[in-house]
């Protein structure tokens, strides 16, 4: 048995010794918000933070998490929620699937990052695929993000 | 009509809905709407139903897939809009799998083509209802009634009835007759043609939980991987389980054999070796630890870049002619002042929505349950009976939200085996495709070659025109050695060719298929719109006009249109689209060093589009800086759902232009993942500026329409870039990206 800190509450998984966090987190947590996409840290699908670093839970073993904090897009933060706000403002989604990644990998830039260049937009998304295309979106919507997370 | 029998009662119980509160029943088709409040036995079928609770709660039943086009969010505001509803009371019920729902097929772009009245008109006749019920509580004339924003307003005393509070009333009110059903004013509208304030799943969307497919859960269910033939029909010789058994989590391994459909329809399955576990990496871990000897079978010979060739070969002679043709091209190109050709290819494409294809089944007590991501659950249904033997009302499919689909989770494969692995293990089972099964096993969009000849007078007019396509066609799915394209692939832009030439001809070209090929987002519009467009602009280069202005002519004079169509072709509004993206692009203006900008036109699912791209050259490495597309679909629902969907498709066709290339070796397919099947990502997106056009046409399709042009007016820009013509595609295939 392992514990795993979710969202600041703790799991208890039994996860098979190879098994990465993304299916621990789905089939043995039940937590499905965390998407699986290609596998092979491609897509972005499946970002997770663990102690504030967007990492690939795809290609992340469990034991790496152990004792850390993971934070899911079933989660909440200062930045996820701005973020949340500005996509609604900008009807973001098209299928949604991308989303949780897309909100994750977003979170931890403004996290990071008080004024981020379009470069700056660029350089942490890419690592995110959206297939329905809903790019122009999320980059409009991570600019509205960082005023609205000044505002508060 | 089939008399029903069930009561309300047993409608409430089937649609999953709270009891209580008024309900309507519906049978809505293209043309016509029938209704009733299902208080008293009907006799009709009812395929839509809307529910109005004592606390206002409106809930509406939506049979047909969310894909990512906002259907749900669109149909609901359709309804909503002349029912008067505050949005913020709507929710929406995804509808299973069944016939009392009518045509649930989500495809070809036309599910608010055909709904978008019937729904208004279900609206408005649930409106008038509640005024009437206002009428008779207030003993007043329904004159002095109106509704407006969930409640009923008394003109007269200015008094409100909540909609909740007139449940009981409407209940006693007989159904209005059609002359007193009147829909709302275009002015008047609050959700129709406007940005809707909250998408219906948007919070789910941003809180991780929206129910895809894949995350269908039930206890005790099992997850299963199949290793399929690397060969498209190769079959199982021997494998050696050891391996795979080891893996923590491995309950065991199952063979499927090929599922092969009838002749027509359906879609069978692959078959193969199904490894079972408790947990779906595991389940993924076992099968790549399977050691199968595969008999690859007939296909195994398939190398996609000497298919290539040949087709390139085939196309070089005169082929099949079909209709309709004009005139006499060989005459045409005898008198001729110019005659110029052209051959564009393009490869096999892979649809790879976000979320891999996937379904549970569980199979009991002579009943089969299935959930998953499907476009048209009534055929999944259907086919399972067939292959199963189940009755039709034992079978119930429900609906999940889907991660994409692009035409991928229309083919039922992945529903199919699930159903058998049900069957054969009697435990629920949900199968998961790996991103390279999915890239791997698909039914591919069709690798094709086009040759196109075109005659020029003196004075730069096109006088004759012949297109000689080749491509195996989706046919061949349903009925092998199909090898010629269908008609309803050539009416995707070949044989509607909207250009007024007096000389033309169009030849079609034999062509085998060595993989299932499949439709894909817009289907062969994709091919013709790269073709026809890309010809039309070096017809424009080599008669020395502005390649809009030639376009304007190549159209010729406005006619009334003479189709005999519900939406016939109008050639004025192709016109118009191409005029809106020429001021929306500042076409002609004044570019930065290494820019250019490229123009394409195209009609498909009956909406006319212009798409104009700007693109810079730099060191023969292309990047798309804009893309302006205008798009005339009639009426909309959800103005910013549909230009989402037009971004979309400009993003889609950027990834089939630059990087989309399905290959094989051996029969095998070369790509397997994100890393070399590439998809344009933010680094690479342009910016993307969309015009509608404002008419008061009938709604036509909006998901697809966006793709077809966008190719040809990138290499259209490149060319008007840099001097350099690509014929062929992927540029990523000419180093250019
Ligand atoms: S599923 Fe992890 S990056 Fe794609
Ligand atoms: S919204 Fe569908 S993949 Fe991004």
């Amino acid at each position: 048995m392992q514990t795993l800190t979710i969202n600041g509450q703790d799991y208890q998984v039994d996860a098979p010794e190879s098994m990465p966090l993304l299916w621990a987190i789905r089939d043995l947590i039940g937590l499905t918000g965390t998407k699986f996409g290609c596998g092979v840290a491609q897509c972005g699908a499946c970002s997770i933070m663990i102690d504030g670093a967007v990492v690939r839970s795809c290609s992340t073993m469990v034991s790496q998490a152990i004792g850390k904090n993971i934070t899911t897009i079933e989660g909440t933060s200062a930045s996820l929620e701005a973020l949340r706000q500005a996509w609604r403002n900008n009807s973001v989604p098209q299928c949604g699937y991308c989303q949780s990644g897309q909100l994750i990998s977003a979170a931890e830039l403004l996290d990071t990052n008080n004024n981020p260049t379009d470069e700056d937009i660029d350089n942490a998304m890419s690592g995110n695929i959206c297939r329905c295309g809903t790019y122009v979106r999320i980059k409009k919507a991570i600019k509205e993000a960082v005023e609205l997370k000044k505002q508060v | 009509m089939e008399k029903i029998e069930m009561k309300r009662r047993d409608f409430v119980k089937v649609l999953g809905l709270a009891s209580g509160g008024l309900l309507f029943g519906c049978n809505v088709s293209a043309d016509k709407v029938v209704v009733n409040t299902l208080e008293n036995g009907i006799s009709f079928v009812p395929n839509l139903f809307i529910q109005l609770q004592k606390d206002g709660k409106l809930t509406i039943v939506v049979a047909r897939s969310e894909m990512g086009q906002g259907i749900r969010t669109s149909m609901a505001s359709a309804i909503a809009e002349d029912l008067e509803a505050d949005w913020k009371y709507v929710t929406v019920q995804q509808a299973t799998g069944d016939s009392k729902f009518g045509n649930q097929n989500t495809d070809g772009s036309r599910s608010i083509r055909t709904l978008l009245k019937p729904m208004r008109k279900m609206g408005a006749m649930a409106r008038t209802i509640l005024e009437q019920a206002a009428a008779k509580k207030w003993n007043i004339p329904v004159s002095n009634c109106k509704a407006e924003n969930h409640f009923v307003k008394n003109s007269t005393t200015g008094e409100e009835i909540f909609f909740g509070d007139l449940v009981e009333e409407a209940k006693t009110i007989a159904i209005p007759s059609d002359e007193n059903i009147i829909l709302k004013d275009k002015k008047e509208f609050k959700y129709i043609g406007k940005k809707v304030i909250r998408g219906i799943d948007m919070e789910d969307f941003l809180h991780g939980k929206a129910n895809y497919g894949l995350d269908a859960r039930l206890p005790n269910m099992k997850f299963a991987s199949i290793a399929r033939s690397p060969v498209t029909f190769g079959s199982v010789k021997s494998y050696d389980t050891s391996e795979t058994v080891e893996i923590d989590g491995v309950e065991q391994v199952v063979q499927l054999d090929r599922l092969i459909p009838p002749a027509g329809q359906f879609f069978g399955m692959l078959g193969g070796v199904a490894v079972i576990a408790n947990n779906t990496w595991s389940a993924f871990q076992g099968k790549n630890n399977l050691n199968i000897e595969w008999e690859s079978g007939l296909n195994k010979t398939y190398d996609s870049e000497k298919f290539k060739e040949k087709l390139i070969g085939r196309i070089q002679n005169k082929s099949k002619v079909v209709p309709p043709f004009k005139g006499n091209v060989d005459k045409a190109f005898e008198n001729a002042d110019k005659v110029i050709e052209a051959t564009y290819t393009m490869p096999h494409l892979v649809h790879a929505p976000m979320e891999v294809p996937n379904a549970l089944a569980w199979v009991r007590d002579g009943k089969c349950d299935v959930w998953a991501p499907v476009q048209d659950p009534q055929t999944v249904r259907a086919e399972i009976a067939h292959f199963f033997g189940f009755a039709i009302e034992d079978i119930t499919i429900n609906v999940m939200m889907l991660g994409g689909a692009f035409g991928r989770k229309s083919k039922s494969d992945f529903v199919v085996e699930a159903v058998a692995l049900s069957q054969k293990i009697n435990a629920p089972v949900q199968v998961v495709w790996t991103r390279e099964d999915d890239i791997q096993h698909s039914f591919y969009h069709a690798q094709n070659a086009q040759y196109l000849k075109g005659s020029l007078d003196k004075k730069g007019k096109v006088t004759g025109w012949l297109h000689r396509v080749a491509f195996p066609s989706i046919t061949s799915s349903f009925k092998p050695m199909s090898n010629y394209i269908a008609g309803f692939e050539l009416g995707m832009g070949f044989t509607n060719n909207p250009y007024d030439i007096e000389n033309i001809q169009i030849e079609n070209a034999k062509a085998e298929s060595h993989l299932r090929i499949g439709w894909l987002r817009s289907v062969s519009n994709i091919i013709s719109g790269f073709g026809i467009n890309s010809f039309v602009d070096e017809l424009a280069m080599v008669s020395g006009k502005d390649a809009i202005d030639f376009r304007l002519d190549l159209l010729g004079k406005d006619k009334a249109p003479t189709e005999k169509s519900p939406h016939p072709f109008n050639v004025a509004r192709l016109k118009n689209v191409l005029l809106e993206a020429k001021k929306l692009s500042k076409w002609g203006r004044e570019l930065p060093e290494g820019h250019g900008l490229g123009v394409a036109i195209h009609y498909s699912f009956y909406s006319y589009v212009a798409t104009v791209v700007e693109v810079s050259v730099k060191s023969e490495k292309v990047k798309v800086e804009n893309i302006y597309s205008v798009l005339d679909c009639g009426m909309y629902v959800n103005r910013d759902a549909v230009i989402n969907q037009m971004e979309g498709a400009a993003i889609f066709g950027m990834s089939i232009t630059m990087f989309g290339k399905i290959s094989t070796k051996d029969g095998v397919v070369e790509q397997s993942n994100f890393h070399d099947y590439q998809m344009t990502r933010m680094i690479d997106a342009p910016n993307i500026h969309v015009h509608l056009v404002d008419n008061e046409e009938d709604p036509t399709g909006v998901g697809e329409p966006g793709v077809p042009p966008v190719s040809a007016a990138i290499t259209n820009a490149i060319f008007n870039a840099s001097g350099k013509r690509v014929r062929s595609l992927p540029l990523s295939d000419h180093g250019m990206v």
